[in-house]
């Protein structure tokens, strides 16, 4: 993958085999653009910089917990697990959270089955449920290997599902967001959703890796 | 808005250029797949990436592919990949 000439980055500094490519800054014009429409819209009175505000740190601090809370009540409740996977932004509201104008999808991992999920696209991920994306989930490296070579992208992270399984990739690259619903693991007969919560990570919800291993919390119990 | 395809339906991804703003990667273009699912009608991004209403509403599906038919040199048999598809991009395949 040698390139007859490169545009700065990583390649200046003598790592010319980097397999990954950074992405670009937004142009110029764009950033112009941004700060324009917002200094007009606080101007003419439609939001308020506090409003603005506000909406980035709520932005901010959703994270895994709310997710987590979504797949240990699928794993407890048969009903409510059907309605997640028939209708997600359904079954989602009850958690307080509205998918508009987006769609939630909801994968299911099985015996034969191993779900992940990537926007080629962009970034697109259901952030009202899991918040702001992680870096690397919006490279462009994570983007174009992901549906390419999505064993080897696992691998990297750690995640080697069975030969005979399905890997199924889920381009994010229109109207649905989407959320794996992990296997829930063996040895955690009995447990509670808060208990269950605790295992679902967001990466877990990514499909690129598996949930926590229930010894692990067990064992900081004792 | 009637869908013109239904789930199980072999479907093939037209292999156009278009310019401007469009949903559907190169990867999948000209590659046939099975219909997953009828997503619904949602508003045109063509048009909605330049600030019109998106009229008329497209109908939009879930499409299976098998990750060999994606790539020629792909390894993992059973791999499969799904993606989001606007009924303008698709065709009858048998």
């Amino acid at each position: 993958m040698s390139e007859p000439h490169n545009h700065g980055g990583a390649a200046e500094h003598g790592h010319a085999q980097t397999v990954f490519q950074e992405d670009e800054r937004p142009s110029f014009e764009a950033e112009l653009l941004d700060l324009a429409v917002r200094e007009l819209l606080i101007e003419k009175g439609i939001v308020s910089a506090d409003e603005i505000r506000q909406a980035i740190e709520a932005m901010d601090t959703r994270g895994e917990a709310l997710g987590a809370k979504i797949i240990a009540r699928a794993w407890v409740d048969p009903a409510f697990k059907a309605k997640l996977l028939e209708s997600g932004d359904e079954a989602v509201r009850a958690f307080g959270v509205d998918m508009r104008p987006t769609e939630l999808c909801v994968v299911e991992d099985t015996d034969e089955v191993h779900n992940m999920v990537v926007c080629t696209l962009c970034s697109c991920y259901p952030r009202p449920i899991l918040g702001i994306p992680p870096a690397w989930y919006k490279r462009k490296d994570y983007r174009s290997r992901s549906v390419r070579e999505p064993r080897s992208v696992l691998a990297e992270f750690g995640t080697y599902p069975a030969e005979h399984k399905d890997v199924r990739v889920h381009d994010s690259n229109a109207d649905l967001r989407y959320l794996v619903l992990p296997q829930r693991p063996a040895g955690t007969d009995g447990w509670n959703e808060e208990q269950l919560a605790r295992l679902v990570t967001r990466d877990s919800m990514i499909g690129v890796a598996p949930v926590r291993d229930p010894r692990a919390l067990t064992d900081a119990a004792e | 808005m009637t869908p013109r395809f239904q789930p199980g339906d072999r479907v093939r991804v037209d292999d156009r250029e278009q310019p401007g703003h469009v949903r559907t990667p190169h990867y999948v273009r000209g590659k046939t797949g099975v219909v997953e699912r009828v997503v619904g009608s949602f508003p045109n991004p063509e048009q909605l990436a330049y600030g019109l209403p998106g009229l008329p509403y497209k109908v939009l599906y879930r499409v299976h592919f098998r990750q060999t038919d994606l790539w020629d040199d792909y390894r993992g048999g059973d791999d499969s990949l799904e993606i989001e598809i606007y009924e303008h991009w698709l065709d009858a395949a048998s």
